[in-house]
């Protein structure tokens, strides 16, 4: 009884915070970000660099946000990363997740030189936004594209990794 | 040798293929640049070779519209005032197509140039040839050319700082630790590096 009351309740608290998670943008360094691009399983991580200046970015948003819920139980994960500047944090980066409705878990990075990590990163890109990195480690496949997606196109991408 | 040369055109297809794929790649340095012919927002047109004198151009891809382009503005402009009397002046251009980006059309140009007093030339590259030749992406985007007799080679390209945010808390300045090389007639100790941008709006075909 007491052991079924103990994974209730950490289920609820799991739950919440899945719920909490998407109101909220964690400010991250490059060394916590370049854990994240090194995961290597059978999930097919998209992550999607953008920021709420960049006018293509914002416009492309809503396909990457939607792909968790169109592709829900094919283990696809989807990180927003925002290069706004840390200081926009308050005033710019949360209320527009918040304004959005972004489901996505949305990371902000903070690192001032763009040229100690765009390198490390990936070295095909030059520092343009957006940027787009596709991957999944099981079926040893990688896409990265600096450019912007139509919907028709990311669908395209996605599904060449869930084949 | 048969063998080889039935084999030549899968070769052949493939380096075209990735080529398409990564698209192209653009100035190295080291590179020989093409001169270009822009228009001017005083309505004249600016080539490299037209000033004799330039010893180098410090060409800066940049815009009206861009957040990271207007960072960097008055930084540009303090560039040219500390390197055009030691021979290598600013020449801006904007590559952005004003059918995407709005502000970006050749009477905001003008009157940005004006607002702003910028003391370097401010050219529209209206076909987007330029900076496709360049390889340039994104706005702000450098590259430092150094004369060779009538030529002009490329000697840096990149950032200008390491803080776009804030000017006062950069601690190194990119572009002008490359110029002390250039300067000392040395190839730049760094000469490639990598800056955040906003990416160069292409005509939609």
């Amino acid at each position: 009884m007491r052991l079924s009351k103990l994974i209730a309740f950490a289920a609820a608290l799991l739950l919440w915070s899945g719920a909490a998670r998407a109101q909220q943008v964690s400010v991250i360094k490059f060394p916590e970000l370049q854990k994240r691009l090194s995961r290597q399983n059978d999930t097919t991580y998209v992550v999607n660099f953008w920021a709420t200046w960049c006018a293509p970015c914002v416009k492309e948003l809503p396909a990457f946000d939607q792909l968790s819920t169109t592709y829900a139980g094919k283990k696809v994960k989807v990180l927003l990363v925002s290069m706004d500047y840390a200081s926009q944090l308050d005033k710019k980066v949360k209320p527009f997740v918040l304004r959005r409705e972004l489901k996505s878990e949305v990371v902000l990075l903070n690192e001032t030189d763009p040229n100690t990590y765009l390198e490390k990163v990936d070295p095909k890109w030059s520092g343009a936004l957006p940027f787009t990195m596709i991957w999944n480690g099981k079926k040893s496949k990688r896409a990265t594209f600096e450019r912007e997606f139509t919907p028709a196109e990311l669908t395209a991408e996605i599904k060449k990794f869930l084949l | 040798m048969k063998k080889l040369l039935s084999f030549f055109p899968a070769l052949l297809a493939l380096v075209l293929l990735s080529n398409f794929v990564d698209g192209p790649a653009g100035y190295q340095v080291g590179d020989k640049v093409t001169d270009f012919k822009l228009k001017n927002v005083d309505g004249k047109t600016v080539s490299l070779a037209d000033n004799k004198a330039a010893k180098g151009y410090i060409v800066v891809f940049t815009c009206n519209t861009c957040p990271y382009a207007k960072a960097y503005e008055s930084r540009i402009i303090e560039l040219h005032q500390k390197y055009a009397p030691q021979g290598y002046p600013v020449v801006a251009i904007n590559p952005n197509d004003p059918a995407v980006a709005p502000g970006d059309s050749f009477a905001d140009m003008k009157a940005r140039a004006a607002s702003k007093k910028y003391p370097f030339p401010y050219l529209q590259d209206e076909t987007q040839q330029v900076a496709r030749t360049y390889g340039a992406t994104r706005t702000p985007h450098l590259y430092v050319v150094t004369r060779r007799g009538s030529d002009f080679v490329v000697s840096y390209i990149g950032a200008i700082d390491d803080n776009s945010e804030d000017a006062k808390q950069v601690k190194t300045r990119y572009v002008e630790q490359a110029m002390t090389d250039i300067l000392a007639g040395k190839p730049a100790a760094t000469s490639s590096t990598k800056a955040i941008g906003c990416t160069i709006k292409w005509k939609k075909a």
